[in-house]
């Protein structure tokens, strides 16, 4: 299913099941800010989802600070909205405010972060993405893919500390390990970005016998791997064939590298958080308890999911 | 005369022999050449290329320095051209595209110049402005996203050559040789540093510190743009998010690698470029020598601190009284 | 007194003390300096004779390459101040090292405050300073920051501050440089009171006057050697001078004559310079001034009289507010400086580390700085010529050491204003200001200047003077202008201009 399909099957299964009470619901949305293209994304599926539901929906640009949502929040409650959608830009220090929403009974949701609190009450649900799992999906593609062959593989890592980092590099480990044909041979960090991607891979090929030992790149990221794609071209190499390439994230441009054959594979993180969270919030509000843990698809696509459509759908989400 | 030339910055080119060797030692392959589509291919070329961007920043942040300023706004402005060429770059003719990027940058150092020079913002709060903002504007003028292009115009400034030297390096040394030209072959050195060491006195004396002031600004905020343009045209698209991220302390860190107090007055070109240089020799050692990415910056801070404690004078001193000691 | 007596009453005891800075400078060659308990002593030489060098190889600021030096029978090696300090070798320099936005108290017990569980006693520590100062004779409010008292006030806090760690020596480096005459005699009244204690006090100062009126022996360098030690009591003030000079006095004698106010003046001339109702608001208040080629006009007053304020209009180093600056004739408006630099003016200003030198930069650059500035950026001089400008003022001005190409910081007081004068000299100026040239450097350098002063004069330059020193003033100026609260008060004319005229213009209310 494509993911224009994916959309249109969702509109049609809340137009039929709950029209009446999405009609006329006000959410209020905190979102984190507008860091990064997926980020941005995620901004405008939210709006398209609500639309699609009949419902309004505010959103709040916190510019990355804490205080500022807490205000969102705050200002939400006052409005008397029916729900909150938080994207947490820490862990901590939710509850004073969680407990004022819970107060008003306003229920509030949680997008693609989780937080740390002993009061789980205080959120109907978290709507998130595993990145361990999303690792998990990309090794098990590449072990898939050589079958059997021996692989040694040089990983891209995302910045140094960074949870998704730690967990995408976990999930890949967990992936690769009952293939004793798959190795990592040299991990580095590019950071998360283009620039650093092909400055740590221009290092790799070099390292690596001018990139001849080196069977397949896994990076934390389609940035880092579009980077490092370029560093493969100039070293005279193949993307794709010489080196295969797999990612994790799905944004537009990666499946242009796909479709040229220069990328193998990519992991989504859906920016869609929002859709599924209406879902639970219609279906709470007809009297049906959600989950505590709404994980999203990691999806993997491919040369075979038709990338060019995939990018025509991507390319106005603001990535 | 000729005692003093080789002394000063013999700690700089020590210390970058000594990484080179290092990185070999880590990296046999280290000092490989070979031409790769008429291109030079190897991990030295890589110390180079990578360190234009920096290279560049250092040049321009050098001159800043010595005025007695600092210029947080570099990587900011960085990103505003980077956006700026890669928007334009497939509408416009590559002379537009690069018109605007560099403009930009000279509009940028204007305004920096304006708040330190005639305003009497103190530096560090004066180019804090457009370091927060500039970033701002960058993503606004992507819009967010990371905006990409194709023309093949653009990205000779990152992945092209001259004679098989890639672009950026060859854009940092012309920017070096027209920074020398313009500074030690006028009296616009002796003008920089009489104003960066007492600014008051040099007004006195009757030379414009103001204007010296602004276009020590303008100059960096050129080199700023210079290097986004590089760093756009090396990944094809504008990252306004990440583009120049944190690269004015690696600038600073360089200057202050090349010599030069933070204090104003005397300052070497050359020494600056050297310490961009230093930096990246490290950073392509680092990545060479896969060890894990958390030592990154306990290795990095571990040479600049000797680099450093080497141009100490009381070490200096330290050294000169062994050495006659043993004579 | 036999050899074994005196060596029983020295405290300090300097033997053979050798420095030579890198670069080959030799600042002192083996120099012996004795100081008795319970004396004043002063440390005498021109600007650049190694007295600073000496009390910085004493006190271990500066090491010292050859030498000893006894304290008390003992040979100390302290490696910075606190080290001698702690020995029992206490300094107040001249520039007050103290903290002005803190306390008088703060400052007194700055790193040794009482405590009590950790936390300064305030009370006590105001308790203790204000003993502490009565015993000097002083009587304020400690708990006032520092910066709001007088430079004497300041002088006396540090030699308080000094003193009170237990010092057998006190040296005190031209306490007096910026002291009036009341504030003159609150200093040497603390100064025989710590001798009378048994305090060896080392003197150095410019002021041959109170060389006679307080110290008891002195010692003369000159280029880093010793010259002499002589009793006070007794030494004919010539025979003084001649030591510190080295030559006969009569370039000083000279220098008082008025030979040159026979220089035909023609006053019917349009005047080169002439300041009609010039004056900005809160710093001087308007006035006219004519000034003529060939001629030289003094300004005199004191302090913050509207002297300097009156020279910074004139230069466009402020901008008037009001009235009229014409230049032969012409209404000119200076924006700055560099205005004034292209008009032919020139100006050496007061504060010479502030604003005169550039002390990181070479002599040979500071000399041709302004010549450069003019010549624009576009239009560099070229090394050689740089050279010959730097080699031929060096050499008329007689710069120490010839070097051009040593920092210009390096250099003592005398010489850095002898190279301020050079930079306006090279740009061959028509009017020339100088704001307190002779300040703070020594007798010799003191009567070139002058003596360059009128050969300007004679070679056509108008000069405009500002000094505090009447004497000096009366002795080259053929007018001078008093001011006095910001106002030019009177102008004296010919036989007008006494020392007498100017004290009384001073003076009136």
């Amino acid at each position: 299913m494509t993911f224009k399909k994916l959309l249109l099957a969702t509109a049609l299964f809340t137009g039929v099941t709950v029209p009446a009470l999405a009609a006329d619901m006000t959410v209020g949305f905190s979102q984190i800010g507008s860091e990064s293209g997926w980020r941005a994304a995620e901004t405008s599926v939210s709006k398209t989802e609500a639309e699609k539901r009949g419902i309004t929906l505010k959103i709040a640009d916190a510019q990355q600070k804490q205080e500022n949502q807490i205000k969102a929040i705050r200002s939400f409650i006052a409005q008397g909205v029916d729900a909150i959608f938080l994207a947490p830009v820490v862990a901590t220090g939710w509850d004073a405010v969680l407990g004022e929403a819970k107060d008003a009974e306003i229920p509030v949701i949680l997008l693609d972060r989780d937080i740390e609190t002993k009061d789980p009450s205080l959120y109907l649900t978290a709507v998130t993405s595993d990145s361990v799992h999303e690792g998990e999906v990309a090794g098990k593609w590449l072990v898939d893919t050589v079958a059997g062959k021996a692989c040694d593989v040089v990983e891209l890592q995302g910045t140094v500390g960074a949870s998704v980092a730690t967990n995408r590099k976990e999930g890949f480990e967990k992936g690769i390990a009952g293939a004793d044909n798959v190795k990592i041979i040299r991990s580095q960090t590019g950071e998360f970005t283009r620039t650093k991607g092909k400055e740590v891979m221009e290092s790799f090929i070099k390292a690596e016998n001018g990139g001849k030992g080196i069977c397949a790149l896994y990076a934390h990221n389609d940035d880092m791997a579009l980077g490092a794609i370029q560093a493969i071209k100039e070293a005279g190499l193949k993307p794709g064939t010489d080196i295969l390439v797999v990612s994790i994230d799905s944004v537009p441009d990666i499946f242009k590298a796909i479709a040229e054959g220069e990328a193998n594979a990519t992991v989504e993180l859906t920016p869609n958080m929002a859709g599924p969270a209406f879902d639970a919030l219609i279906a709470y509000k007809g009297g049906t308890e959600p989950p505590k843990w709404l994980q999203t698809e990691s999806k993997l696509y491919t040369k075979d999911s038709n990338p060019e459509a995939q990018y025509e759908a991507r390319k106005s989400l603001g990535y | 005369m000729s005692i003093v030339l080789p002394r000063k910055g013999s700690a700089q080119i020590g210390a970058f022999i000594l990484i080179l060797l290092i990185n070999w030692l880590v990296s046999p392959q280290f000092f490989d050449l070979r031409l790769q589509d008429g291109r030079l291919f190897g991990s030295l070329v890589d110390v180079f290329n990578r360190g234009a961007p920096v290279m560049l920043l250092a040049m321009g942040m050098v001159l800043v320095i010595a005025t007695r300023g600092i210029d947080l706004s570099v990587g900011a402005v960085m990103a505003i051209s980077g956006a700026v060429a890669a928007t334009l770059a497939d509408s416009h003719s590559i002379v537009i595209c690069l018109g605007a990027a560099l403009g930009v940058g000279l509009l940028c150092g204007l305004w920096n110049g304006i708040l330190v020079a005639v305003l009497r913002i103190q530096p560090i709060v004066a180019t804090l402005i457009l370091m927060v903002a500039g970033r701002g504007i960058a993503q606004l003028i992507t819009e967010g996203r990371i905006v990409t292009f194709t023309s093949r115009d653009l990205a000779w400034f990152g992945g092209g050559s001259l004679f098989g030297v890639p672009a950026p390096v060859v854009l940092a040394v012309v920017a070096l040789v027209v920074a020398l030209a313009l500074v030690r072959g006028t009296a616009l050195g002796l003008m920089i540093e009489a104003t960066g060491a007492n600014a008051e006195a040099s007004r006195l004396a009757g030379i414009d510190t103001r204007l010296m002031t602004v276009a020590v600004y303008m100059w960096c905020g050129f080199c700023a743009s210079l290097a986004g343009v590089i760093v756009a045209a090396d990944i094809l698209g504008a990252d306004a998010n990440n583009a120049g991220l944190w690269l004015e302390l690696d600038a600073i860190l360089a200057v202050v690698i090349g010599g030069p107090s933070l204090f104003g007055g005397r300052f070497s070109l050359v020494l600056a470029v050297l310490g961009g240089l230093i930096i990246q020799a490290m950073n392509t050692g680092i990545l060479l020598s896969g060890y894990p990415p958390e030592l990154n910056l306990v290795i990095k801070a571990t040479v600049v601190l000797v680099v450093l404690l080497l141009q100490t004078p009381r070490l200096i001193a330290f050294k000169d009284r062994l050495f006659r000691g043993t004579r | 007194m036999n050899q074994a007596e005196s060596e029983a009453s020295d405290l300090l005891r300097i033997r053979r003390l050798s420095k030579t800075y890198p670069g080959g400078f030799r600042a002192l060659k083996t120099v012996d300096f004795t100081v008795r308990a319970g004396e004043i002593h002063a440390l005498l030489g021109e600007n650049g004779a190694g007295k600073s060098t000496l009390i910085k190889t004493i006190t271990g600021i500066t090491l010292r390459d050859d030498g000893e030096v006894w304290l008390d029978g003992r040979e100390i090696h302290p490696r910075n101040g606190e080290e001698a300090q702690a020995a029992g070798i206490a300094t107040v320099y001249q520039e007050v090292a103290l903290l002005p936005n803190l306390s008088v108290a703060q400052n007194l017990f700055l790193g040794r405050q009482p405590t009590r569980f950790g936390l300064v006693r305030e009370g006590e520590m105001g308790r203790r300073s204000r003993q502490l100062l009565q015993g000097f004779g002083l009587d304020i409010d400690v708990s006032a920051p520092l910066g709001e008292f007088s430079v004497a006030v300041q002088h006396i806090v540090a030699i308080a501050r000094a003193v009170d760690l237990s010092a057998k020596v006190l040296i005190l480096d031209e306490p007096t440089a910026s002291l009036d005459a009341r504030e003159v005699e609150v200093l040497f009244t603390v100064m025989r009171q710590l001798k009378s204690q048994g305090m060896g006090i080392v003197f150095v100062t410019h002021f041959l006057d109170q060389v006679h009126a307080i110290c008891d022996r002195l010692t003369v360098l000159r280029n880093g050697g010793l010259v002499g030690e002589r009793t006070v009591a007794g030494l004919p003030r010539m025979e003084l001078v001649r030591m510190m000079l080295g030559r006969d006095l009569e370039a000083v004698e000279t220098a008082r004559s008025r030979s040159h106010r026979d220089t035909v003046v023609d006053r019917g001339a349009v005047p080169a310079v002439q300041a009609v109702g010039l004056g900005k608001h809160g710093a001087v208040a308007p006035f006219d001034m004519i000034l003529r080629e060939g001629e030289v006009l003094g300004l005199s007053g004191l302090l913050g009289s509207g002297r300097t304020e009156t020279a910074r209009l004139i230069f466009g180093v402020d901008r008037a507010d009001q009235g009229e600056l014409r230049v032969d004739g012409t209404s000119v408006r200076l924006l700055g400086p560099r205005d004034a630099l292209r008009l032919g003016f020139g100006f050496c200003p007061e504060e010479r580390k502030t604003e005169g030198i550039v002390a990181e930069l070479s002599v040979r650059e500071n000399i041709i700085l302004a010549l450069q500035a003019r010549a624009g950026w576009l239009r560099p001089l070229s090394r050689k010529r740089q050279d010959e400008v730097a080699d031929r003022f060096i050499k008329l001005l007689d710069i120490r050491p010839d070097d051009p190409d040593k920092p210009i910081g390096l250099l003592s007081g005398g010489n850095q204003q002898k190279a301020v004068l050079a930079r306006w000299l090279a740009t061959g100026p028509r009017v020339l200001i100088l704001d307190e040239p002779t300040r703070g450097i020594d007798v010799g350098a003191h009567a070139e200047i002058i003596r360059l002063i009128r050969k300007l004069c004679d070679e056509g330059l108008a000069l405009l003077v500002i000094s505090s020193e009447v004497e000096e003033i009366v002795s080259y100026a053929d007018r001078v202008t008093v001011l006095r609260d910001r106002h030019h008060v009177a102008e004296l004319t010919g036989d007008e201009v006494t020392e007498q005229r100017v004290l009384t213009s001073i003076a009136a209310t």
